[in-house]
């Protein structure tokens, strides 16, 4: 198995060799992106309706959200070469603590949002330890803590409780233009992760951590750290997608992140985006672009009146046709000049 | 038989017969099997009657499902990949059970045969497009599990339909009665025993071999003549085909309803990696991902037993499976070092074939037999 992503420095020398440089493929994410907003907007002028007014732009960024917010997060763990399958318990865990401190009143906002944070927060460390310290591939570690929270949540909260504040409600339903603000904030978040992987030297590090650990470890760079900040990031933003939730609903659900099932539709919209589930290759972009995708797909379905069971055979058929795209192409273009390691078998071993 | 001279020779065999069963027992693909004891006995401590053999063959046949689940996975892992799509693959397999053989008895064996094409057709698409199409195997069963269960729940509406006639939920259900000791031997236990032994001698004949290379090194493997992506379509096949059997079973005590199946791929996976077996491939038992089943149910069990909350089961579940892999990456690393032990290395059987000389007790053992040693 090769390589699904062509790194951008290798751009120059193919350009030489062809007359036309082929598209990196998070530019294609967002080619196929393009001709399935093209396809969805005729679709909907069947129905008799515009698929660019205000409302369902809005209604569009809306779904965005908190699938982005959890795929950002996912996308830093993937890179390290790990996975996270905690995310949706996370998520549920947060709206019942933050909506439980705060019951309903304005003055608890700060305090409930910034307790749900740190308690994301700790979870993520404890993954992070566990896959960096004890060995555990982020598979079976992130697997584990998932289960671990989610008897918790079965044991002590029977129902939904807990209750958001007005102020939170308020800014979840208010925005700009076609764009909620929460929408808005986590854009603004994927640029700053995009900026970091791009400009710091914690980003770096985790390219070349997630690349291949153990040139990593002989180049200097200290693996734990990059991998442990990965797990923790993915958690807190894990407990913003969760927050965007209690925003909507205005109370704490035990189950409302397992119901999203957005363990596996974060990690599919990162390789979606163009992303190799190895590590090591991909962009927070192209993720952004791979959640539009399932944001899009999700809308035209709804605006079509499709079967909600249908929706699923839909979406599984697209993601695995996309990435074949994908992976395929590089394929055909590259072949490898040394060998490479499987590519799925390589981020799963563990590290000898 | 040529005695070792070297002094930093490392012989074949360390040890007695005795000895060697304890160092691959603390193998991880051993170490399964003493946690079964040990989860058995303290299960039998905590309720007496389950120490009843007509107690425990029940037990061993309610859990034979996720055992063949298990084995089947194991194959997908071993190889190096994931099959997400076996929950779908079950619920499918109920549902056409349920379906298509309805009250006629005549039905069961074109229908049954009918299952049995669509799995290993469903197990031919996962590997087609993680080898061909080069599409991660995660991604694939993803989808596939997607589409499945979105097609099975669609045609379903959701809810429990059909009702296969009593004979085919006698399969899973039934056994052979009137057996002394055991009262009763369940034919889920027989069929478990047969796909069992087959798994084993599979894994012990070429194509196992193969599929060991495959996952511990494609490029090596395939370098060495083997035609890599037949083999791992062939391990997503036995996979499914694993799948379908465990449906079959599953038919006859949950029923026909689309959640059947439900969260069986992440379960199977537990037991596999419970198993000692290396996610990543190359490296397990096929019959202690078997054994990672049943401990998987007896931790289960006794939290039952220990009136724990059922709600605290995931907790208890998650805790244990991080422990045992924590335990597991240690082991391996262990027995790769060179100057350690690596008896039952691979395969990890819990007593290690005896091709011993009790005669030279403490002296080095002067046979070598074919067991890689890596002496250096």
């Amino acid at each position: 198995m090769s390589a699904v992503t062509t790194a951008p420095r290798t751009k120059g020398a193919r350009r030489n060799r062809r007359r036309t440089a082929p598209l990196t493929s998070t530019q294609l994410v967002y080619v196929v992106l393009g001709l399935i907003v093209v396809v969805s907007a005729l679709l909907t002028l069947t129905k008799d309706r515009n698929f660019f007014s205000q409302g369902n732009l809005w209604t569009i960024f809306t779904a965005m959200t908190v699938l982005g917010f959890i795929a950002i997060g996912q996308t830093l763990v993937i890179l390290a070469g790990s996975l996270d399958l905690s995310v949706p318990y996370v998520a549920s865990l947060t709206t019942l603590v933050a909506g439980g401190i705060m019951a309903g009143s304005d003055a608890n906002v700060i305090r409930g949002v910034l307790t749900a944070l740190a308690v994301a927060a700790l979870i993520g460390l404890a993954s992070g330890l566990i896959v960096t310290l004890l060995d555990v591939h982020g598979f079976i570690a992130t697997l584990g803590v998932g289960l671990i929270i989610s008897g918790y949540l079965a044991s002590n909260y029977q129902g939904s409780t807990g209750q958001a504040a007005e102020d939170l409600k308020f800014f979840g339903v208010t925005g700009l233009g076609v764009m909620p603000y929460v929408a808005i904030f986590m854009f603004v978040a994927a640029g700053l992760v995009w900026a970091a992987l791009r400009w710091t030297r914690w980003g770096h590090h985790l390219y070349a951590v997630g690349g291949n650990r153990a040139v990593a470890r002989m180049s200097g760079v200290r693996t734990a750290y990059p991998v442990i900040t990965a797990h923790v990031l993915c958690a807190v933003f894990a407990a913003l997608a969760g927050l965007t939730l209690l925003s909507r609903t205005g109370i704490g659900s035990p189950t409302i992140g397992s119901q999203g099932r957005y363990d596996l539709f974060s990690i599919a919209a990162v390789v979606l985006g163009g992303t190799l589930l190895a590590g090591g290759k991909g962009s927070i972009v192209g993720t952004i672009g791979g959640v539009a995708i399932f944001a899009v797909l999700d809308n035209v379905m709804g605006v079509m009146g499709i079967n909600p069971f249908l929706k699923d055979f839909v979406r599984g058929l697209i993601i695995v046709l996309a990435v074949a795209v994908y992976a395929r192409r590089s394929i055909v273009r590259r072949p490898a000049r040394f060998g490479h390691a499987s590519a799925l078998g390589s981020v799963l071993k563990e590290d000898a | 038989m040529t005695t070792t001279a070297l002094p930093r020779a490392i012989p074949v065999h360390q040890g007695t017969t005795a000895q060697r069963a304890l160092r691959a027992a603390i193998t991880p693909g051993g170490g399964v099997f003493v946690l079964v004891a040990v989860l058995l006995v303290a299960v039998i401590w905590s309720n007496p009657n389950f120490g009843d053999p007509s107690f425990l063959i029940r037990f061993v046949g309610r859990t034979a499902a996720l055992a063949i689940a298990a084995i089947g996975q194991y194959y997908v892992i071993v190889s190096g990949e994931f099959d997400l799509s076996m929950g779908a693959v079950i619920a499918t397999q109920v549902v056409m059970a349920g379906n298509l053989i309805g009250q006629d008895e005549g039905r069961i064996l074109p229908v049954m045969a009918l299952m049995i094409a669509v799995g290993a057709l469903i197990g031919f698409l996962n590997g087609v497009g993680t080898t061909l199409l080069k599409v991660p195997s995660f991604i694939v069963t993803l989808g596939m599990f997607l589409a499945l269960g979105g097609l099975v729940k669609y045609l379903t509406g959701g809810a429990a339909t059909g009702n296969p006639v009593d004979k085919f939920r006698q399969i899973g259900r039934g056994g052979i009665q009137d057996v002394p000791v055991v009262e009763v031997i369940p034919y889920s236990v027989i069929i478990l025993v047969v796909v069992a032994v087959l798994g084993a001698l599979l894994m012990r004949s070429s194509y196992g071999r193969s599929l060991l290379a495959v996952g511990d090194n494609p490029e090596a493997a395939a370098f060495a003549g083997t035609s890599v992506w037949w083999t791992k379509t062939w391990a997503f096949m036995l996979s499914s085909l694993a799948a379908t059997i465990a449906g079959i079973l599953l038919v006859g005590y949950a029923g026909v309803h689309p959640s059947v199946g439900q969260g069986y791929e992440f379960q199977a996976i537990t037991a596999v990696v419970l198993g000692g077996v290396v996610l990543g491939g190359g490296r397990g038992w096929v019959l202690s991902a078997a054994a990672g089943a049943f401990a998987l149910e007896l931790l289960l069990a006794l939290l039952t037993f220990r009136d724990v909350e059922s709600t605290w089961r995931n907790t208890v579940q998650g805790t244990i499976i991080i422990l045992a892999v924590a335990a597991s990456a240690r082991a391996w690393t262990l027995g790769r070092r060179p100057s350690g032990s690596s008896t039952g290395q691979v395969t990890g059987p819990p007593t290690a074939p005896a091709v011993d000389t009790p005669a030279q007790p403490s002296k080095q053992p002067p046979t070598r037999s074919g067991t890689d040693t890596g002496e250096h």
